[in-house]
């Protein structure tokens, strides 16, 4: 059954994916620290740093995809799961500094000590340790997906209103977590990190590790996303997103295949801030900030939404389109970005990769779709352009 | 502090109040201050203070200063202030300045806390027996701040000759304010007690708390209760003030709003560049005053009158030609819809910030909407006054405009039944188009009246976008009512949470408060109901 | 109490005194109607007289505001909402044909079939010889067969009429309840249509909803005239089809 669940995963595109993803994981890694550093082909740390960056974004977007692409929900607050994971991950970092802090104090992050406080909140407790660490990374942002989505979906919040909630979902947390008072560092985040696992953050061989676990995750995610896309509870989370009360009426619980994947997709932005915060070296409130929301939807939207593989790409692309613009012509980059939203929705509904996927299944599959997204409003006129 | 604030007083006073004829001058009483020892002294200001000549009153700060002097060659006795290394006499009583002398040529007048005391009365008594209304009534509300026991002999006598009613009954309250710090019955003290409740307000319920550790056991009962009573309504004026910053806060949320209200709630469009036309009007009225000031100085208070048609029309144009460009495609794809107008609001910020560079801009209040007026306890500013009345006006405008024009019903007719309306010969594209410049309009217009309290900036129009959707969704949308009960409701929550919880937290309870709204009711406060918005 | 549920051997469905009303329009004014298990029963109607939201109310997609509601004679469906019900074997087809356009035929009657649709044995499923060999017959029943691997967006309107028929039959309802069958439907599309329903109603309960009279006398079967949110007639069409009162509501003179 299990098996029959993974050997599902493994489409020819996907399959694909996955070695270019693994061989990334070895390759580059491998060119940053055995290749001499005047060697064509050897590249340096600041930039494998910036690659694995761009795969945790891409784990982001891909997650977003699972709830957007397949099940219709168009998440404005999935950096929220995302900085969560992040906190998670940022937490057992500062707990890791010990006495080495500004302020010396052996059980207090500097910030703790500079607001007087005389002991760690309880939520602080067990961050020291990396196992319980990382489980906080799954289980944080699925306990706010959990207790939100079991609201909105049984509500059954939809569309443009579900958008809004959880956008003012993210919008909340960043107000909450830059006041002082919430224990998370406020304004300053959480920073200044020594130590991962006993290994110092800035080691070359530690970045060199943290890429390659970038690229595992979201190789390992994005088989865990085939595998759930292409079951039949895959089937019916697209036939949600297109025709949710026929689902309903066909006996579904819609409510809980939403939860549910809206859980996992938690948690997979989760796993992909807790891999962003030690490789950029800092977490602070403004990842909740509503507009990095948006920005991952276009980068889903512009790789191909529905695809699981558009995501990264679209990802990947934006954010190296990003890091160029923002070097060389930083004015331009607002004018970019904001001419791609544009460009996307409107000469590019289906996204790169979307647009590809229909170049080969044929002219007539497209022509049908067209016509099938022209039939919402208007059920005659559908009936005379199929006859 | 007394004795500052009756010169206060006097000196705003002075200017204003007629000149008198007095019987006798207090010039000579002044000259014997010369030779006279303390108890002398005491006694020739006693002298000074009936003549009533309320000239004398700065002298005799001077006095209670040390800044008194008799001149060695002649001991004609002189105020003087320091000139460089000399000094400048100054007449007593006239006030004029009698030439410069060296420091040596001049000697101090010596003073006592006995004295000082003695001048403080005299100056009260001098105040309070002005011949101008104004003065008398200035003096007996200064006794009321800063009551003392000294000065009850003195508001008695002013009482005993006063005759006006106004000034009477402030001296009534000055009496027995100053009362309950004396030595009199405990009956007066009760008396008083009962006026000072009666008086209300801040200052009293400061007098009574201060006499409290202090007072007769015996008239603790009726200490607490005029506390009490004091304090009641004290609350009720808290609340009223509370209500109105909620107002005030509600009347910005409905300005952000409103053209929300049309483009989100009417068309159904997810405008997220709306806050960008807010921003556009702000920066219209930011223009607009610019070419006044360089222009034509003199109409700076008309600039908002001025502003208000132009931003209208940029921000109108500006959602004509975006609504022509992108939006127009995109109808029947909401979400594709939101994308777009992020995209839009980007690259409109980028652009205002590459023109007018991304630092706040100085926009100016006009005279009319500076200052503030008091109201029972609480106070007004005019610019929130001016920005409610605003945000009311354009509401009923904009309701007038849907009910009762013929775009405006050609507008709901295009939302309600497309296909019909245009079977009807109404040209949709058109309504559409107009729709959604009207929305924009009438952000650009809330952009001007944000403009007089929010920093104009290329991110100003940010700040709103999440509340405006959130007073929409909440209000419900497709409904201008919903929309105006909405934003007011939120900004007064939101102005009660705050005193217990803080701005910042009173914030985050109110939006998760409406996410947990829309669980419950998913279509906002006033939500048509029925199959076919199902549809 | 006495009512007519008592007297009645054992309906499938029983409405009784059913009222709802949407900001003052009353939708349905104390309607009472009963299906007997095993029947085909038309309703008809003029527009707006309460059909689509008697099915709503049977689906659990609306609330009524009074009455009662009972599947099998004990189960109150007001209770309950629209996947409990489907689960109990109440199949809805739409007015507007709804299937899964970005899914094949096959996927769309597969994900229809009667299986347990908890997000974990949906998560786990593996089509067995037995569900297969389900799906084709059902592909033959609505004549579909050669067309299983297809988008379901690139049917037919009237095809994906009877896809939607065709996911009713796998989830094997005990009633069947048909929102306007043959609406833009050839005359060929609906005859064939007409014995469709009454292949279908061999096994179970349906009630149909239609427009279309000439569609009604071809399935003959006892017919339920709507008018206002109530019962206007009951009986045979002919019976029906000659009451003055729905003559003046419905048909016209």
């Amino acid at each position: 059954m299990i098996s029959a669940f993974i050997f599902r995963a493994l489409k020819g595109h996907i399959v694909v994916t996955v070695a270019v993803i693994l061989a990334f994981a070895v390759l580059v890694p491998a060119s940053n620290l055995l290749l001499a550093p005047d060697h064509a082909l050897h590249i340096p740390t600041y930039v494998m740093s910036l690659m694995g960056k761009y795969l945790c974004y891409a784990l982001l977007a891909l997650a977003l995809d699972l709830v957007w692409g397949y099940c219709g929900i168009l998440s404005l607050g999935h950096g929220a799961f995302f900085a969560l994971g992040g906190y998670a991950m940022g937490m057992y970092l500062m707990r890791q500094i010990g006495s080495r802090g500004v302020y010396g104090n052996a059980d207090l992050p500097d910030f703790m000590v500079f607001l007087n406080w005389k002991e760690l909140p309880w939520f602080w407790y067990g961050f020291d340790m990396f196992p319980f660490a990382m489980l906080m990374v799954l289980f944080v942002p699925g306990l706010l997906a959990f207790v939100f989505g079991w609201f909105a979906f049984r509500s059954r919040v939809n569309g443009v209103y579900l958008s809004i909630i959880t956008q003012a979902m993210t919008y909340a947390l960043m107000l909450a977590f830059f006041r002082n008072d919430m224990g998370f560092g406020g304004n300053n985040g959480l920073t200044d990190y020594k130590e991962i696992v006993g290994f110092s953050v800035q080691g070359g061989g530690t970045r060199a590790v943290l890429f390659a676990m970038s690229a595992l995750m979201l190789a390992l995610c994005l088989l865990i996303a085939s595998a759930i896309v292409n079951s039949k509870f895959g089937k019916v989370l697209v036939g949600v997103r297109d025709a949710e009360s026929r689902v309903r009426f066909l006996g579904f619980r819609v409510e809980n295949i939403k939860l549910f994947t809206f859980v996992v997709s938690a948690m997979f932005a989760g796993i992909a801030g807790a891999l962003f915060v030690p490789q950029v070296g800092i977490i602070n409130p403004g990842e909740f900030a509503p507009a990095n929301s948006i920005e991952v939807v276009v980068w889903t939207a512009v790789g191909g939404r529905g695809t699981l593989i558009g995501p990264i790409i679209g990802a990947v692309l934006v954010n190296a389109g990003k890091s160029y613009f923002t070097g060389a012509f930083p004015e331009l980059w607002l004018f970019a970005l904001g001419g791609l939203f544009i460009a996307v929705t409107l000469f590019l509904p289906k996204g790169i990769v979307g647009t590809i996927q229909s170049g080969f299944t044929g002219r007539k599959a497209m022509r049908a779709a067209a016509d099938a997204e022209k039939g919402r409003g208007d059920v005659t006129a559908v009936a005379q352009a199929a006859e | 502090m007394l004795i500052r604030f009756i010169t206060l007083i006097f000196l705003i006073l002075a200017s204003a109040a007629p000149s008198f004829a007095q019987a006798p001058d207090p010039k000579p009483l002044f000259n014997q201050l010369a030779d006279a020892d303390f108890n002398a002294a005491e006694k020739l200001v006693g002298q000074i203070a009936t003549t009533g000549d309320t000239r004398v009153v700065p002298a005799l700060n001077a006095f209670a200063e040390g800044d008194l002097y008799f001149r060695k060659s002649d001991k004609a006795v002189f105020a003087a202030k320091p000139a460089g290394a000399q000094l400048e006499l100054i007449d007593p009583v006239t006030g004029e300045s009698a030439g410069q002398v060296a420091k040596g040529a001049v000697t101090k007048i010596r003073i006592n806390n006995n004295l000082r005391r003695a001048i403080r009365a005299a100056l009260g008594g001098l105040t309070l027996m002005s011949p101008d209304r104004g003065t008398r009534l200035s003096a007996a509300d200064a006794i009321l701040r800063s009551p003392s026991a000294e000065a009850l002999d003195l508001v008695e006598a002013a009482l005993a000759k006063e005759t006006d009613a106004t000034v009477k009954a402030r001296m009534e309250e000055a009496r027995a304010v100053s009362l309950l710090s004396s030595d009199r019955s405990i009956d007066d003290k009760r008396a008083a007690i009962a006026t000072i409740g009666k008086l209300g307000g801040r200052d009293a319920l400061g007098i009574l708390n201060a006499v409290s550790s202090s007072i007769d056991a015996s008239l603790k009962p009726d200490l607490d209760a005029a506390i009490t009573a004091i304090q009641n309504e004290q609350q009720l004026w808290d609340m009223a003030q509370n209500v109105w910053y909620g107002l005030s806060l509600g009347s910005v949320l409905l300005l952000a709003a409103i053209g929300l209200a049309i483009t989100f709630g009417v068309m159904g469009i997810i405008n997220m560049a709306h806050g960008e036309m807010v921003m556009l009007g702000a920066y219209s009225t930011f223009v607009v005053q610019q070419v006044i000031r360089e222009n034509a100085p003199g109409l700076f208070d008309w600039s908002l009158t001025i502003a208000l048609p132009v931003a209208f029309l940029v921000t109108g144009a500006v959602g004509l030609v975006i609504e022509r460009g992108v939006i127009r495609f995109l109808y029947g794809r909401p979400l594709e819809t939101l994308l777009a107008t992020w995209g839009i609001s980007l690259i409109l910020q980028q652009s205002i910030r590459t023109i007018f560079g991304p630092t706040n801009q100085e926009v100016g209040n006009p005279s009319w909407m500076s200052g503030s007026f008091p109201v029972g306890g609480m106070t007004i500013t005019w610019n929130r006054m001016w920005i409610v009345v605003f945000s009311l006006s354009i509401f009923v405008g904009l309701l007038l405009l849907m009910k009762r024009s013929a775009f405006g019903l050609q507008m709901r007719a295009v939302t309600q039944n497309r296909r019909m309306a245009s079977s009807m010969g109404i040209k949709t594209p058109w309504v559409d188009a107009f729709t959604f410049a009207l929305g924009s309009g009438i952000a650009g217009i809330a952009g001007v009246a944000l403009s007089q309290i929010d920093n104009v900036s290329p991110n100003l129009g940010q700040s709103y976008i999440i509340d405006s959707f959130m007073v929409v969704v909440f209000g419900g949308v497709g409904n201008l009512w919903g929309t105006l009960v909405g934003a007011l409701s939120l900004g007064i929550l939101n102005k009660f949470l705050e005193p217990s919880v803080g701005a910042v937290l009173g914030k985050i309870l109110v939006l998760v408060l409406i996410i947990l709204f829309i669980q419950k009711r998913p279509r906002g406060l006033f939500a048509l109901k029925g199959r076919a918005i199902e549809a | 109490m006495n009512t007519i549920a008592e007297t009645r051997s054992k309906s499938l469905l029983y409405l009784e005194d059913v009222s709802v009303s949407f900001d003052g329009f009353k939708a349905l004014n104390s309607l009472s109607f009963v299906v007997e298990p095993g029947e085909l029963r038309a309703i008809i109607g003029p527009n707006g007289a309460g059909k689509t939201t008697m099915m709503d109310i049977i689906t659990g997609k609306t609330r009524p505001d009074t009455g009662k509601v009972l599947f099998e004679d004990e189960i109150d469906l007001t209770r309950k909402d629209e996947a409990d019900i489907a689960q109990l074997g109440i199949g809805r087809k739409f007015q507007k044909p709804t299937v899964f356009e970005s899914h094949t035929v096959w996927d769309n009657l597969e994900l229809a079939l009667n299986r347990p649709r908890g997000v974990f044995s949906t998560l786990f499923y593996k089509l067995s010889a037995e569900d297969t060999a389900r799906i084709e017959e059902i592909l033959d029943t609505i004549r579909m067969s050669h067309r299983k691997n297809e988008l379901a967006a690139n049917l037919s309107h009237g095809q994906k009429q009877w896809l939607e028929i065709g996911m009713l039959l796998a989830q094997e309802p005990k009633l069947l309840l048909v929102d306007e069958p043959v609406a833009g439907m050839t005359d060929a599309e609906t005859a064939e249509t007409a014995v469709l329903l009454r292949e279908i109603a061999k096994s179970r309960s349906v009630v149909v909803v239609e427009h279309d009279m000439g569609f009604i006398r071809e399935l003959g079967v006892k017919v339920t005239c709507l008018a206002e949110g109530s019962v206007l007639a009951e009986g045979s069409i002919d019976f029906v089809s000659s009451d003055p009162k729905v003559i003046e509501n419905y048909l016209g003179r």
